[in-house]
């Protein structure tokens, strides 16, 4: 086929963003699809940095290290090989976005300027104030504005994703999307299409994040056949604040900044922050875990926040909330590193937390799992093949998924700062990998007849048309807070057998019901709620993904917590001298340390495990004491 | 307080008067809500609510209303309308701080698409038109960008907090629906560019963008914009600067003309 290809790519947040920009760099024509301007992404919400092992504080860091911090803070549920790929690419990706412009803060002799981050004990993460995220959403947005101008991309926003075309066997050669304004349904060639769709926070509702995460293409490409893998890793923060409509969240570079974290020791202290002496506050993460301090990785926070709050009654108040104290800062300190943070809490909340300490809560942030990804190992270095086609490839030939979307970076639990990481390299490595997966086919998905994609397009005008006709007695948004409410509660921070039964069943009521829809509205124009009651039968199908991955293992690790199956507490100090605990370790190991597989099936989701292969580092007891 | 009040209180609701427009080319009216009083809603947040009940006042049942919005924290610039007659995002404001009836309307120097969501399409043009971009060599490996003072950074830094949320353009009386004046934001991510110590290298193209119809110098000096900009964002210092820039331009397009032509010669 032609050395110019057109391709799809969905999404346009860091990750379809760095897919796009390599496929265009290499002279390939791109289509970008997005639900919203893609400067408007859900990357634009990342406040606290991107990681890097640059070792500019003299600290001795390291790729290897950061490979390592990474491995273990997923309790070995990482693909290795991209990990170890990611790590040692990383502070060539800080260098690069700082060519882009990217406002990174500065040391007083002009170098990039890093900070702290949870589950890491080196100064590893670039930042720029906090809105890190933003400066680097608005780079690669700046670099495709350029494709555009030059005539290699063609962006289509306000255009939703709603499934794949396929060939008879199997091969993706296109989508189908929907003009969300016109309503218009269309469908686009692609030699291969990438899924860069972010995450699915809007399952549980309330979460950190935009509230256009649905998860919906995901979901759809599970129900066409894609795997979703680990689907029960959720990662709650720690630092939020509780709201409404959002959990806003408080980010990690607070606490890498200095931000302690305590409750009043008297059991539903009255007295306002101010007034409770140092002697009188617990500062239980300190107490708790005097290495890494306030600085634990997420997952660790979070169940102690959890527990002082529900189980010790310790919340403030006697209710759910913590402090997050950053009064000891001198506010230009906190202005010049965190101000973006700051702001929020001071609009949201009306106090100032340079004056008087912050209320926290754990929030539904990030989702470990996703689209199931495969990578080819350099036999060499033992990181991703440069320039093959196997590399961020689903199980679905000729489509792809890179970013939050994908399952294979942070395993059970994600380190703060790596996912902004992980979405531009595995953007890094994708589009390269769509191109050769094009040049690798005989025939062109362009020259494929056009009868493919009429029936494709036909299905979705008919389903289109069908849900505009539903007007039963469900509200489509008032189902969508049931399912918010049940994931929220159940599937959490603390997870029990009988509740996530429970929650299986619900969403198996919440599917039937479904079917009784009243579809709110008939308009040819911006029908949102036509979209939205299209993209609530994929979250449900992916809440039963969750919730049935998480009902199924039973043991505890990252930030699947179940007491009932955890380990005891090892009896040394480091566990690896108690040899019981070490058997017992061992076993659930053994057992475990194993990706989840969901498969689609009109009966629900079948789940099955794959070994992890570890090539990289072999997989030793995660300790942060 | 009588008991009637008392119970007022715990009913409390919010009244709100939100303008529907079903198409760009149909005429528009207000639809009138009552949304339950929560602490802490935001206008987001009750137009949330209204979805899950589109009822009006009169008991009417209606399509939910459409509005853009995303990141819910003031970051992604989705969600800019008119709020009680002011331009002004809508996830930041606080229902406890505005008067009620709460009346929503669209923003008006953009096309509506419907309801409050309109086509901000002419900011990313005109992004285009300043080239607000660092045309990097490639993305492969060429090591660290240049050494930039925490000082340039901490100026930059705040330019590029520009969220395209359009309500400098809003606020500006020589916007309207139909011209092409570029308007504050991208003028002042021209200045960005600019600063950059790579992006210095194109300074004159992005210069010369801001020249000739619906430049720079279409700008009325009304100096709304910097009022009106939620991140407050030092526009009018942009314009400045970049009018200072322009001028410099043509002055030199004035005089050095015949020396540039004969010097850009090359060897004979
Ligand atoms: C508040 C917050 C703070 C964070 N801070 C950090 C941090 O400091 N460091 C860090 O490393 N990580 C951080 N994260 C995580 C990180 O921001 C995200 O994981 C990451 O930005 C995801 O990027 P993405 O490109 O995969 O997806 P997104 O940025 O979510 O982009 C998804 C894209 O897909 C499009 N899309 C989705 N569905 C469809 C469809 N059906 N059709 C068409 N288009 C579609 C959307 O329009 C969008 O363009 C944070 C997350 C949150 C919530
Ligand atoms: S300059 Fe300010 S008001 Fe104008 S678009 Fe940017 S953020 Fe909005
Ligand atoms: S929703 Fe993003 S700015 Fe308001």
């Amino acid at each position: 086929m032609a050395a110019a290809a057109r391709f799809t790519v969905v999404g346009g947040g860091l990750a379809g963003l760095m897919t796009t920009i390599k496929l265009a760099e290499a002279g390939h024509q791109v289509d970008v699809l997005s639900l919203v301007p893609v400067k408007r992404s859900h990357s634009v919400c990342a406040q606290g940095g991107i990681n890097g092992a640059v070792n500019t504080k003299g600290e001795g860091d390291h790729p290897d290290i950061h490979v390592k911090d990474t491995l273990r803070g997923g309790d070995f549920l990482a693909e290795q090989v991209s990990v170890k790929g990611m790590c040692h690419a990383a502070p060539g990706i800080i260098y690069l976005l700082d060519r882009m412009g990217v406002t990174f803060n500065r040391t007083p002799e002009g170098l990039l300027d890093f900070r702290r981050f949870g589950g890491t004990l080196h100064h590893r993460t670039a930042f720029a104030g906090a809105t890190t995220g933003q400066q680097l959403l608005y780079a690669l947005d700046e670099q495709v504005r350029r494709y555009e101008a030059e005539g290699k991309v063609t962006k289509y926003e306000y255009w939703e994703w709603l499934g794949t075309v396929k060939d008879e066997g199997g091969r993706v050669i296109g989508s189908v999307a929907v003009d969300l304004r016109t309503m218009e349904i269309r469908t686009f060639p692609a030699e291969a299409v990438c899924l860069a769709t972010g995450g699915p926070g809007i399952v549980f509702g309330r979460s950190t994040n935009s509230i256009i995460n649905t998860g919906t293409a995901a979901g759809r490409a599970y129900m066409e056949g894609a795997i979703y893998a680990n689907g029960e890793f959720i990662q709650v923060h720690p630092t939020s604040i509780p709201g409404e409509d959002k959990l806003r969240l408080m980010s990690e570079s607070v606490r890498g900044e200095g931000g302690r974290v305590w409750v009043p020791r008297k059991k539903g202290d009255p007295r306002g922050p101010r007034d409770i002496p140092e002697s009188e506050r617990w500062y239980f993460l300190e107490e708790k875990y005097p290495k890494y301090k306030n600085l634990v990785p997420r997952d660790v926070a979070t169940r102690e926040i959890f527990m002082v709050c529900r189980d010790l009654g310790m919340g403030i108040g006697g209710r759910d909330g913590v402090y997050l104290d950053v009064t000891h800062i001198p506010a230009k300190t906190l202005d010049a590193k965190i101000k973006g943070v700051m702001e929020i809490y001071e609009k949201f909340v009306g106090d100032d937390p340079r004056v008087t300490p912050m209320v926290i809560f754990p929030g539904m942030h990030y989702s470990m799992g996703g689209l199931y990804v495969r990578f080819e190992a350099d036999s060499r270095t033992q990181t991703p093949l440069e320039g093959s086609p196997v590399n961020q490839s689903t199980n679905i030939p000729g489509l792809y998924a890179t970013g939050e979307a994908d399952y294979a970076f942070h395993g059970a639990n994600r380190l703060g700062a790596n996912s902004l990481l992980s979405c531009i390299y595995s953007g890094m490595i994708g589009g390269p990998a769509m191109a050769a997966f094009a040049k690798s086919q005989s025939t062109s998905a362009a020259a494929m007849p056009e009868k493919y994609f009429q029936d494709a397009k036909r299905y979705w005008e008919d389903r289109f048309a069908t849900i505009k006709k539903m007007n039963g007695a469900e509200n489509p948004y008032a189902l969508a807070r049931e399912l918010g409410d049940i994931m929220t509660e159940n599937c959490t921070v603390v997870r029990y057998n009988d509740r996530l039964k429970k929650t299986v069943e619900k969403i198996r009521e919440l599917k039937s019901r479904w079917k009784n829809v009243n579809v709110l509205d008939t308009g040819n124009v911006a029908n949102r709620a036509l979209s939205y009651t299209n993209q609530l039968w994929n979250m449900l199908e992916l809440g039963e993904v969750i919730a049935t991955s998480a009902l199924l293992r039973d043991e505890s690790r990252g930030a699947h917590y179940k007491p009932e199956f955890s380990l005891p507490e090892p009896k040394t100090k480091d566990p690896r001298e108690d040899a019981d605990w070490m058997a017992l370790w061992r076993k659930r190991h053994e057992k475990w340390a194993k990706t989840t597989i969901a498969k689609h099936s009109e009966q629900g989701p079948q789940i099955s495990y794959e070994e992890i292969p570890t090539p990289v580092l072999e997989p030793e007891p995660r300790w942060y004491a | 307080m009588d008991t009637a009040q008392a119970s007022a209180v715990t009913n409390k609701t919010v009244t709100f008067r939100i303008w529907r427009q079903d198409d760009p080319n149909k005429p528009g009216h207000f639809d009138e809500f009552k949304v339950p009083y929560t602490k802490g809603a935001n206008v987001i947040s009750c137009l949330m609510e209204i979805q899950r009940n589109p009822v009006t006042v009169e008991g009417k049942r209606v399509p939910p209303v459409i509005w853009d919005a995303a990141c819910l924290e003031e970051v992604c610039g989705s969600c800019a309308m008119n709020i009680n007659g002011r331009v002004r995002m809508a996830c930041s404001a606080l229902v406890d701080k505005l008067e009620q009836p709460i009346t929503l309307e669209p923003m008006s120097k953009f096309p509506v698409v419907r309801d409050l969501a309109v086509d901000r399409e002419r900011m990313f043009n005109a992004l285009k038109r300043v080239k607000g971009w660092i045309p990097v060599d490639g993305t492969h490996n060429l090591g660290p960008g240049p050494r930039q003072s925490p000082k340039d950074q901490s100026v930059m830094y705040v330019l590029s907090t520009c969220i395209t949320c359009g309500s400098c353009l809003e606020a500006c009386p020589q916007v309207t629906l139909d011209n092409d004046f570029v308007g504050a934001a991208a003028i002042s991510q021209a200045r960005l560019f600019n600063m950059n110590p790579t992006g210095k290298m194109q300074s004159e193209e992005r210069v010369r963008g801001l020249m000739g119809p619906g430049g720079i110098q279409d700008c009325g000096k009304a100096q709304n914009c910097v009022k009106v900009c939620p991140k407050e964002i030092p526009l009018t210092t942009s314009i400045a600067v970049m009018n200072r820039e322009v001028t410099k331009v043509m002055i030199k397009d004035i005089f050095f003309k015949d020396e540039e032509q004969k010097s850009h010669g090359g060897p004979g």
